[in-house]
Parts: C-alpha cells; sequence; structure tokens
C-alpha cells in the first residue's frame, strides 16, 4: 500500500539527489560532443576559487544571506505582531485574518508583476508617486529595481508581503492553545500588558515562534521565482539580487553546464539541510508526540 | 484575551488592523482595477487608483492576443495548469494518503526503515533536485506527464496524513477486521470518510503549491503548447512595450482560481497550514 508513494520519492527525490552528488564530480554539458569525464573536485574548487566563476556564486551567497537576515527576523517578527492583534474577540476579524492572508494565495510569478508596477522606476509609478506627495514634490523619481543599492530591499518587501500571512496563521494557532487561565491570573497579579506578553506570551508560544523563524529561514535560501521573473523582464539588478538558486539555474539552463550547476545544487543542498537539522535540535524538546 | 477591551481600546484595534490591512489590500486593489482600466492611465501615479474608464477590453484583448499558434492560447495555458493541478492533488491523495496508512496502521517488515527514509527524504527541497531531474529526463521535455509526475509523491503529504492516522483509536478499525474487511476495504470505507479534515488540508496545500509552481516549468518547457500559466504570465511581462492593462487582466485570470478555492475553503487552507506545523 506504501509502494506507490516510496517508489515516486525514491525515483524523483532520492536517486536525482544521488545523481547531483555524481554529477558535481563530472564535467557535464549538456549537448556537448565531449563524453563526460571525472573532474573530482574541480568543480568545487573553481566555485569558490576560480575568479570568472567564484565570483557571481559568492555573490549569489552573500545575496542569499542578505535576504535571509533581513526577511527572518522582520517577517517573524511582523508575522507575531499581526498574529497578537487577531487573536482577540472583535466583531469582523474573520476579515482582517482573511485580508492578511490573501497574498499567500498569489502565484510568486504575478507578486513579482504587481510589485514591478508599484516599484516602477518612472515619476508615476506608484511608491514613487506616493513619495512625492507626502514629501511636497521634494522627492524625486527612483529606480528601486534597478538600484544596486534598493533592488536586494525590492525583493525583502515584496516577499515579506507575500509571505507574512502563512507565518501569521502559524503564530495564531499557536496563540490560541495558550489557556486563557494564565492571562487572568496575571491580571490578577497586576501584570501590566508588556509584562503579560513577556511572561505569558511568548513563553506561550516559544516552540512555535522557533520553528516559524527556522522555517523562514529554510524557506528563505530557496528564493528563487520572484527574482528570476523580475531579472528576465523586469529590469531588477541582477548583480544584486542572484541568488544560490538563480545561479544553479542559470547554469544549467543558460550555459548548459551540469556538473557545475550540480555542484552548486550540493552546497546549496547542505546549507538548507544543516538549517533543518538544527530546526528539529530545537523544536523537538517539549514537543514530543 | 482575558478582560472586556474598554471602547477606545476597541477603536485602536480596529485602527491599527485597518491601517495594516491596506497595506495587504492597496496593492490586490490596484491589481483588479488596473485590469480594467486602459494601459496608459495605470502606470500613473496615485490616479491609478481612481475607478475611471473601467470595462473589460484588456480581457478580451489579452484573450484574442492569445490565440494564435505562434503566441500560444490561453484557455491552453489555463488547461494545462488545471490539468496538472488536477492530477497532482488527486494523485497525491491517493498515493500519499495510502502510504501513510501503510506506515502507521499495517505491520510489515522494514517499515520503520521506510518510515525513516521518508522523514530524511522530507529534508530535501525540491529546489536541490530540480538540475539533476532536469539532466535526467532530458528527453522529456515539453511533455505533460514529466510536469505532473515529479510532485505526486510527496514526502511531507505523507507525514502530515500519518500525523492524522495515528490519532484515530485502533479500535475503530477493529470492528471492520472483525467483520472481515481487509486493509484496502477498511481504508477506503472507514479511514477515508473520516479523515475529511485531513484531506481537504493536503489538497488544498498542494492545490496552492502546485498553482503557483515555477521553477521545473522554467527548465523542462520551451513549447508554448504544454506551458502552464504562471511560466506564460512572466513571458507576458516581459513583453516589449509591456501593456499594463493587459498584463494585470493576465494577472487576475491567473489568481481568481485560487481565489474562488480560497474563499469556499478558507477554513480548511488556515487549517491546514496551522495544523501542518504545529504538530510538525
Amino acid at each position: 500500500m506504501s509502494a506507490p508513494a516510496v517508489v515516486g520519492l525514491i525515483v524523483f527525490v532520492g536517486v536525482p539527489f544521488g545523481y547531483a552528488v555524481v554529477l558535481s564530480f563530472y564535467n557535464v554539458r549538456l549537448g556537448s560532443p565531449l563524453e563526460p569525464s571525472f573532474f573530482g573536485l574541480e568543480q568545487y574548487r573553481r566555485l569558490f576559487t576560480d575568479p570568472d566563476l567564484s565570483g557571481p556564486f559568492l555573490r549569489a551567497l552573500l545575496n542569499n544571506l542578505t535576504f535571509a537576515v533581513f526577511v527572518v527576523p522582520v517577517q517573524t517578527a511582523l508575522a507575531l505582531a499581526l498574529a497578537i492583534l487577531l487573536n482577540r474577540k472583535l466583531k469582523a476579524i474573520g476579515l482582517f485574518r482573511s485580508l492578511f492572508f490573501m497574498p499567500v494565495v498569489f502565484p510568486m510569478a504575478l507578486v513579482a508583476v504587481i510589485w514591478r508596477l508599484i516599484l516602477a522606476r518612472s515619476d508615476q509609478g506608484m511608491l514613487n508617486s506616493a513619495l512625492d506627495a507626502v514629501s511636497f514634490g521634494n522627492w524625486g523619481a527612483f529606480d528601486w529595481l534597478g538600484d544596486s543599492a534598493t533592488a536586494m530591499a525590492s525583493i525583502v518587501v515584496l516577499s515579506i508581503w507575500q509571505g507574512v500571512g502563512f507565518q501569521m496563521v502559524i503564530l495564531l494557532a499557536g496563540l490560541q492553545q495558550i489557556p486563557g487561565e494564565l492571562y487572568e491570573a496575571a491580571e490578577l497579579d497586576r501584570a501590566s500588558r508588556w509584562q503579560q506578553f513577556r511572561h505569558v506570551t511568548l513563553p506561550g508560544i516559544h516552540s512555535t515562534l522557533v520553528f516559524v523563524a527556522m522555517l523562514t529561514s529554510v524557506l528563505s535560501f530557496r528564493v528563487f521565482d520572484q527574482v528570476y521573473v523580475l531579472v528576465r523582464g523586469g529590469g531588477l539588478d541582477e548583480d544584486a539580487t542572484r541568488t544560490v538558486m538563480y545561479q544553479a539555474v542559470t547554469t544549467a539552463f543558460d550555459q548548459n553546464n551540469i556538473g557545475q550547476a550540480s555542484a552548486i545544487t550540493v552546497v546549496f543542498f547542505l546549507i538548507v539541510v544543516v538549517l533543518t537539522l538544527i530546526q528539529r535540535r530545537v523544536v523537538r524538546p517539549g514537543n514530543e508526540d | 484575551m482575558g478582560t472586556t477591551p474598554t471602547p477606545l481600546r476597541r477603536f485602536m484595534d480596529y485602527a491599527v488592523l485597518s491601517v495594516l490591512a491596506s497595506v495587504f489590500v492597496l496593492p490586490v486593489i490596484y491589481l483588479f482595477l488596473g485590469s480594467l482600466k486602459p494601459s496608459d492611465e495605470i502606470l500613473n501615479g496615485l490616479s491609478g487608483f481612481l475607478p475611471t474608464d473601467l470595462s473589460f477590453d484588456n480581457y478580451s484583448a489579452v484573450l484574442s492576443s492569445l490565440n494564435s499558434d505562434s503566441t500560444g492560447y490561453f484557455w491552453r495555458f489555463m488547461g494545462i495548469s488545471l490539468l496538472l493541478a488536477f492530477v497532482v492533488v488527486t494523485g497525491g491523495l491517493f498515493v500519499n494518503s495510502m502510504a501513510a496508512y501503510g506506515l502507521s496502521r499495517l505491520k510489515w517488515r522494514g517499515r520503520e526503515a521506510v518510515f525513516t527514509l521518508i522523514l530524511l527524504l522530507m529534508l530535501v527541497p525540491f529546489e536541490s533536485v530540480a538540475v539533476p531531474l532536469f539532466y535526467m529526463f532530458n528527453d522529456q521535455r515539453n511533455t505533460l506527464y514529466i510536469l505532473a509526475l515529479p510532485f505526486i509523491a510527496n514526502a511531507f503529504s505523507v507525514y502530515q496524513f500519518h500525523t492524522f492516522f495515528r490519532s484515530i483509536p485502533p479500535s475503530i478499525e477493529e470492528a471492520a477486521r472483525i467483520d472481515g474487511a481487509g486493509p484496502w476495504r477498511t481504508f477506503f470505507a472507514i479511514i477515508v470518510p473520516m479523515s475529511k479534515p485531513a484531506f481537504a488540508s493536503v489538497a488544498i496545500l498542494t492545490f496552492l503549491i502546485q498553482w503557483g509552481s515555477f521553477l521545473w516549468p522554467v527548465l523542462m518547457v520551451s513549447d508554448p503548447s504544454v506551458r502552464p500559466l504562471p511560466l506564460e504570465m512572466s513571458v507576458f511581462q516581459g513583453q516589449q512595450p509591456p501593456d499594463w492593462g493587459q498584463i494585470l487582466a493576465f494577472g487576475v485570470l491567473l489568481v481568481l482560481p485560487v481565489l474562488i478555492v480560497f474563499a469556499f475553503f478558507q477554513r480548511w487552507f488556515v487549517q491546514g497550514v496551522a495544523s501542518s506545523a504545529v504538530k510538525g
């Protein structure tokens, strides 16, 4: 009964994963008349030391890190704030929950397009004209996506906009598992709202919060769709925003260099697996089933 | 929270929520309004929000411009996305729930080892196998089945079903077993009907992810006749000069199916997300 899924997982996940490791030791090019030759650790050496290749690759790694360093804390904190705001008895609270969650159902390919308009570089772009209006004309047009200083920030903002509802819902579920009596007891002890937050809310959702932060960091390493869409058609600064996955895809697909792309894939996998293992280690205690 | 809020607090809550909500909703309103406006009025500062000159012209323009062999057919892109979503969701429900049942309820040699394997495979993100898969199936590019097959068996779905099935008391199945029902019969006649919430959550999460699926089609599809919608969206928005009205109309057509599903099954969406995390 378990066979079909297990076979599927082995064929489409297990085997290709092993194959990535094998391919990364070879010099394989798609559509090349030359037979693949054994390359040893050459692909990895090049990734980290060959100036032509390591430049873009290390830049991609750095961009991934920058993305994660901003997205993980900001998105988690915002999701927590929203979850706390929504965790009370108000009329229309269901409507608000839906509104914050709505962007989650938007495909990234579309989110990228909407934000391409908002961040458009002309003075008629939504953000530019809003800034112009509030600054009484002192703000000129700015190329948010194309300027290397703000390109990554733009990707961070649109990614948080799309993803924060997901984390919010998880945290909301965590908040609702905190027994109400704890708050009543805190109230009797005349605890302020801040003290209630520090001593009841935070400990109550500690493991959920850690889980959400780790999940966000794993997901943030997988960032690809929005970068690809905007680089290919939206005037996004490529160097400032290329990520490890973007680098793997362009290496495999545009340069037909499968061996090199596989090495990038393996490095990517190692990063994700380390993050996931940390997550399991941190979340397990207290959440044993 | 414990106390009844004062009217002032209540007002403040609504005010803060409304300001925050507008940040989330304005881009969506902009999308819908823009899709109904002439292209030159969209990238036109804040007046892009004024509901003037509304018409469905952009929609008919998208449908007629994507209506030939050289540009591809809009309804074909839509049909392909719907077909892929249908196959991946229904196929996935069958295969993954059966796997989870076998792993949580039936006793067989090697069960523990297989379950450990699935937990390990859950660690492998699709991105990290995309390149070797692309190389392995390079001669199958531009076929429909290769777009769907890799996503049917899903370790995370197996895990979600597994968690749910383990919460069902074994005594419920024992009655069926005494009546002589085999594992298949027990599964389809008893377990499946009482696991509707799990099936709904997994189905909706799978649908959501599959509908937006982008990386795999980027690698595997060059022929417009098998191109799913999100990929066509990225091609369409890259046209020069961009026709914003048509691009936004295309965007609405891309998101409408998920919004409809979302509106009807909202509870399961949210529950699916929440349960996957809190139990995981």
